[in-house]
């Protein structure tokens, strides 16, 4: 007798082949799609690239042209009798091709700036990352501490939540202008704006973990003989770290997504200034090889810091 | 055909003189006039305990048996310091419990052992905690772990052990802290059967060797009787002492004793005290076990 269909069973475990099978289809999924839209010249392509001009005035070799004045174009060429216009569909300059994105990917790293003073992409990238890690360790600094009174202390929380609660919606971006005003145009306003951006989410999320700490524990510590703050550094702390690690992996992410915003404010900096040079030029390719660079970044930082966390926290893992 | 019972009220001799020499022991432990009351909904208030007298003398094994919500588990935590009182007072070798302290160790249903810490580090927590050097704390705590037999689990954490491995971690962590008495919440509540009854004989076979003294909450009569000197039955809404069994079922305890006479008329009277308004389908399964436990005898 066979097992039945499986597949739309809710919360089936896969296998770890299904698993990485998975992983693998996610990847494939939007390269594939990517892929199509790039090679088979009938799924899109809106345009025609000009690979020989013909007698026209108008096309140059090179040129992405729409293709109805393309062949209105040719059309007209014909009518007085001259050489045509040669082209092949084109997708825009924008949407390069996967094998141009993964060259960049290279390319990207070995072109010189074109202007002496701009950063190569590798400089680019190491400033976003010290702007980004400066911006989180700072609001770590205050933001862990924080939340794990406000989650541990009800008189804490009193006298910090309502205030963070009205603060967490004022959009980071809007004190752009301010940081510039306090902290000048260099990285300080930009490490200013992720911090802003992060720090007041970080204590309420810190704070929910902690308060969701196991009180029999606490009970249990104090039947042991632990009284007062030793019982937060003693009993508490230690079963949340694992959740606090978890959060702040998160809570990175979200840094991310401010690095952004805080490198355009004061001046554009890091690997947003690189992103919209390479733009201006129109070197598509390498703009998509530097948001790219963004994606990889981020994903090993976090591999990185689960993988520290399997390693400083067995006992999580252990079962 | 029923075999009469004897009323556990008629004690025999020896059951006498074992009673009074436990009187004679000084009390570690004293509830005077216990009150305690929680807010429910904004201003109204519940009794959960309504004026609880009693004793507990030094080693003995009291069980606090009752019917779900006769508050004796809040009765367990008031002693133990986790909650505090609304009205009397709790005596602790004579001095008022206003906190918890090591003198009170507790044991709860849910382990509560810390994750992070593996069984060796578990049970020399509570030693550390007064003062004991590393070295020091950890031997203490591997004469704990021998005790309750898990010897070669010292360095397992809590997830890695079975539920009842766990609870000996557990009473080991509480004895080592060298509580002069013993608070235990349902302790083998969540475990299977077997391992429960297992774990009453180890429990016994444990408190011979510690100069410890035991109050115990479950709503398992043959627990309870196995385990106590003495039985506090507790009556519901608010909770009150019902009674106070002497219990006659000689010891050393052995699980033979559960179909014994003695072990049956105080079960049967528990039975009455907890479940008074039982119906006639109960009282025929009833007299069913008595048929029965008269023919063992």
């Amino acid at each position: 007798m066979a097992y039945p269909d499986r597949t739309w069973q809710p919360f089936r475990a896969l296998t770890p082949r299904q698993g990485l099978a998975a992983w693998v289809l996610s990847f494939v999924l939007p390269l594939g799609l990517w892929a199509v839209v790039s090679y088979v010249p009938f799924v899109w392509h809106p345009l025609m690239k000009v690979s020989s001009a013909g007698d026209s005035m108008v096309l140059q070799v090179g040129d992405r042209v729409d293709r109805a004045d393309f062949e209105k174009e040719n059309a007209g060429l014909k009518a007085e009798g001259k050489a045509l216009a040669q082209g092949e569909p084109a997708n825009p300059i924008f949407l390069p091709a996967p094998h141009e994105v993964a060259e960049a990917l290279v390319t990207a790293f070995t072109t010189p700036p074109r202007r002496a003073d701009d950063l190569w992409l590798h400089e680019s990238l190491t400033k976003s990352l010290q702007v980004i890690l400066w911006g989180f360790f700072l609001s770590s600094l205050i933001g862990v501490p924080l939340g794990i009174l406000c989650g541990a202390y009800g008189w804490v929380r009193g006298a910090v939540w309502p205030f963070f609660e009205f603060f967490r919606y004022l959009p980071a971006p809007a004190f752009g202008a301010l940081c510039v005003a306090v902290l000048g145009i260099a990285d300080a306003p930009k490490v200013a704006i992720i911090v802003i951006g992060t720090l007041f989410q970080q204590v309420l999320v810190i704070a929910n973990t902690t308060a969701k700490a196991d009180r029999t524990l606490v009970e249990a510590g104090q039947t042991l003989g632990v009284k007062g703050p030793r019982l937060l550094t003693r009993v508490v702390l230690p079963g949340i770290l694992p959740d606090v690690w978890k959060d702040q992996r998160i809570l990175l992410g979200w840094a991310w997504t401010y690095l952004i915003v805080a490198e355009v404010v004061g001046s554009s900096s890091g690997i947003t200034y690189f992103i919209n040079q390479q733009a201006k030029y129109r070197i598509y390719d390498h703009v998509y090889a530097a948001i790219g660079m963004i994606g990889i970044l981020g994903l090993t930082m976090d591999a990185g810091l689960a993988w520290l966390g399997r390693r400083l926290f067995p006992w999580k893992e252990a079962s | 055909m029923t075999v009469p019972l004897p009323d556990y009220h008629t004690q025999s001799e020896a059951v006498r003189e074992r009673f009074e020499a436990l009187r004679a022991r000084p009390q570690i432990l004293r509830i005077e006039d216990l009150v305690k009351r929680f807010v429910v909904k904004g201003k109204d208030e519940a009794t959960i305990l309504d004026g609880i007298n009693f004793a507990v003398h030094k080693r003995e094994i009291v069980t606090i048996i009752g019917a779900s919500g006769c508050g004796k588990s809040t009765l367990l935590r008031l002693v133990a310091g986790l909650e505090d009182c609304s009205g009397g007072r709790i005596l602790m070798d004579g001095r008022e419990v206003f906190a918890p302290g090591p003198d009170r160790g507790m044991v709860f249903q849910s382990y509560s052992l810390f994750p992070w810490l593996t069984v060796l580090r578990n049970v020399a927590f509570g030693l550390k905690e007064k003062g004991k050097g590393t070295s020091i704390a950890e031997a203490e705590a591997r004469t704990w772990i021998d005790l309750v037999g898990l010897a070669g689990y010292e360095d397992h954490y809590p997830s890695q052990l079975s539920g009842g491995m766990r609870q000996r971690v557990a009473i080991a962590r509480a004895l080592a802290a060298g509580p002069q008495v013993l608070l235990m919440d349902e302790p083998f509540g969540a475990l299977d059967a077997q391992t429960r009854s297992r774990m009453q004989a180890y429990l016994l076979e444990i408190w011979k060797n510690v100069d410890v003294t035991i109050l115990f909450v479950t709503h398992d009569l043959d627990e309870a009787i196995f385990l106590s000197d003495r039985i506090l039955v507790l009556l519901p809404r608010p909770g009150r002492v019902g009674e106070v069994i002497e219990n006659p079922v000689p010891r050393p305890r052995s699980m033979d004793q559960l179909l014994s006479p003695e072990f049956l008329a105080v079960k049967r009277r528990l039975e009455e005290l907890i479940h008074p308004e039982s119906g006639e389908e109960d009282n025929k399964f009833h007299m069913l076990k008595l048929t029965q436990a008269g023919d063992e005898a």
